[in-house]
């Protein structure tokens, strides 16, 4: 018997691969520029973020998802208001792909009483009950078990919901995820589990933290479906999210998708940091900037004549005006109030 | 009609209640179909409610206790259970991290964290370290979590219910020491915790007893051996350690100038010394006496010898008493 992992992403993990345009032809124009206003809404929503980091506005840490728009973009075409989505630490995209509030995000990340979570949160701890986002927190494959959960009482209610619940490379590092993989199984719940594989979790490549790079081999371990493919397609993944999540309604058990990106900024705040990560090189951060999925997705929209360059960025430049009211917009608004803090921590008065 | 009942019938009866009269309640965990792991606290519950709504699981605490959690979200009112508390310590951060803060982080959004998560403590029988501890004050210690321990009959089944039906998480810790202890049960109905706190269960003028669970039960025994020496002991049973509320025992020592907390735990950073600091501070200059009695700082044996003089008896809080009345008489 050979112990050696000969399950890797080989060249789904390669920068130089995966960067042609698009294939788009089997998607309607309507949904496709649909999806790029959703992805050009997190990118510069991200990058006003950055903005307010860099300009002392926001202390609070913020982990950004520049270059992974295309998984939750695609993901959410395929989910109904009533299903139940949990998110991580770097959720920002999770959040707006759902059609959650722009105001209350921007608002949210700056403490404000307007905020999706009434400024109590920040940026690691949204919620957006309106539009299924039940929650997102920083403890790495914290709300894997909680939206298995979820997964749980969809079953009990009968209703044809769904859980999802999108964490990184690094929580499948933690047992939680594997408690949670199983019982999911064994239940059979309708639960689809999205690995957003950036190749990072904080400083270390997964390369030096696992014996392979890719993580579906659990889903093959705890015996669910999965599916591993180019996280930089929106397209693909919309595809194929559509595909399990059919299942999953239909009665099939969980699902797991391993969708695979890249982490263009570090771990935490607006810049590349470069010099953090082990393994982390300018030559490969340059490479994966090629394999945008924004740029991929306009590429495709011109060269298929769908549009032009010219309306495609009149299209950016509308999108970049909500972004710029909504801070503004965000900024005028009033901090929690002083009571905020002892209000919201049991139900009712205490000490009756 | 009332019944007479055990406290692991009462526990039982809790759980007959409020899956009969509550269709979003259901309950998780390991053991839940062999009485080996849960006594007769849920005996049958799984052929009379279903296998659905009494669930035994795989082996993984974090997973259940967060399942439960991600299940209240969305509108039930899950109990999960671990039959013995050193096991819940594997599903901390659902509990510490998640399930207490999930409201407040989130600024009130959604349903509430309606989970109740059932800590059986189990000691003695040379179980030994892993198998013996008592933590309610870890819990009681974080914001957010509601922590109850029942020390009556009545109160096993009823805290059940009300820890269930209030709109947080809530930690319920019952011990298998007091399993069979009897009692007459009035019929039960929809509880919450609001308005439930401690209770003054015998009065006196000479000393103020305080415990939680099993504790109380020594303090009452304690209570009429002291009888016997004129020694007229004040009893209060804590029912919600977290959050304390602390008049009625304040008000007590105003009386007695003698309190002694009697605690199943450790002394450091503990449930007795969160009591008497608290006393304290709203007795003002008053002169009084106060003492703490728990187990020693170490691990739980399990020679039957060292387990002998681990646990606190009735002895120790009546050789206590006397110590300090002995001293406020000076």
């Amino acid at each position: 018997m050979s112990n050696d992992c000969s399950d890797r992403l080989g060249d789904l993990s390669d920068a130089t691969k995966y960067i042609d345009r698009l294939n788009i032809s089997s998607v309607s124009a309507e949904k496709i520029f649909s999806y790029l206003e959703t992805m050009l809404l997190i990118r510069l929503a991200e990058q006003a973020i950055a903005k307010l980091i860099t300009d002392g506005h926001v202390k609070c840490p913020c982990h950004l998802a520049i270059g992974q728009e295309a998984i939750p973009t695609g993901i959410s075409d395929s989910l109904k208001k009533s299903d139940y989505v949990f998110g991580n630490h770097r959720s920002h995209g999770h959040y707006l792909a759902l059609g959650s509030d722009l105001n209350k995000l921007l608002s949210e990340v700056l403490g404000k009483a307007t905020g999706c979570s009434g400024g109590m949160g920040g940026s690691m701890h949204l919620s957006s009950q309106e539009t299924g986002f039940l929650g997102s927190v920083p403890i790495v494959a914290g709300t894997i078990p909680v939206a298995t959960g979820a997964a749980l009482a969809a079953k009990m209610s009968a209703k044809g919901q769904i859980a999802v619940s999108y964490f990184g490379d690094g929580s499948t590092e933690e047992g939680g995820f594997h408690e949670s993989m199983n019982i999911a199984a064994v239940y059979k719940l309708p639960i689809l589990f999205v690995c957003e594989n950036n190749l990072y979790s904080s400083h270390l490549d997964i390369n030096l933290r696992q014996p392979s790079d890719t993580v579906s081999r659990y889903a093959k371990a705890h015996c669910i479906i999965s599916k591993v493919l180019d996280g930089n397609d929106v397209v693909a993944v919309a595809s194929c999210a559509s595909e399990l999540i059919d299942g999953i309604r239909n009665g099939a058990g969980p699902a797991f998708l391993e969708v695979v990106t890249y982490r263009r900024l570090g771990h935490v705040g607006p810049d590349e940091n470069i010099d953090v990560g082990v393994r982390r090189s300018q030559k490969d951060l340059d490479a994966w900037k090629k394999r945008d999925p924004i740029k991929r997705l306009k590429d495709a929209i011109v060269d298929d004549g769908l549009s032009d360059l010219a309306s495609l960025e009149n299209k950016e430049l509308e999108i970049q005006a909500r972004v710029d009211m909504a801070v503004i917009k965000a900024m005028d608004a009033p901090y929690p109030s002083k009571e905020d803090l002892m209000k919201l921590v049991y139900s009712g008065r205490v000490n009756e | 009609m009332n019944n007479q009942s055990n406290y692991g019938e009462a526990i039982l009866q809790g759980f007959q209640y409020l899956l009969s009269n509550h269709s979003n309640v259901f309950a998780i965990g390991q053991g839940l179909w062999s009485p080996w792991y849960v006594g007769n606290s849920m005996r049958d519950l799984e052929n009379d409610f279903g296998k659905d709504r009494v669930m035994d699981t795989p082996v993984s605490e974090q997973g259940c206790t967060g399942i439960a959690l991600g299940a209240s979200l969305c509108g039930y009112r899950p109990i999960v259970i671990h039959p013995r508390i050193d096991f819940m310590i594997l599903a901390a951060d659902q509990i510490v991290n998640q399930a207490a803060k999930w409201s407040h982080m989130l600024g009130g959004n959604g349903n509430r964290p309606t989970v109740t998560i059932r800590g059986i403590v189990n000691r003695g029988g040379e179980q030994g370290a892993q198998h013996s501890q008592v933590l309610h004050s870890w819990f009681a210690h974080i914001p957010g979590l509601r922590v109850v321990m029942p020390a009556t009959v009545q109160d096993a089944r009823d805290l059940l219910i009300a820890s269930v039906l209030t709109d947080d998480p809530v930690v319920y810790i019952d011990d298998r020491w007091l399993y069979d202890d009897e009692d007459m049960l009035s019929p039960p109905k929809d509880l919450t915790l609001h308005g439930i706190g401690p209770k003054r269960l015998r009065i006196g003028e000479h000393v103020t007893m305080v415990g939680a669970s099993y504790s109380v039960k020594l303090c009452l025994q304690a209570a009429q051996q002291l009888e016997k020496e004129n020694i007229e002991s004040e009893v209060i049973d804590l029912r919600v350690i977290s959050p304390l509320n602390v008049e009625k025992i304040v008000d007590s020592v105003r009386k007695t100038r003698c309190l002694v907390v009697v605690d199943g735990g450790w002394s450091p950073c503990g449930l007795a010394g969160e009591i008497i600091a608290s006393v304290t501070e709203r007795m003002g200059p008053s002169r009084y006496v106060a003492n703490r009695i728990t187990i020693p700082f170490a691990p739980a044996p399990t020679s039957k010898v060292l387990e002998e003089i681990y646990y606190p008896t009735t002895e120790d809080i009546v050789s206590q008493v006397r110590e300090n009345i002995n001293a406020l008489n000076q």
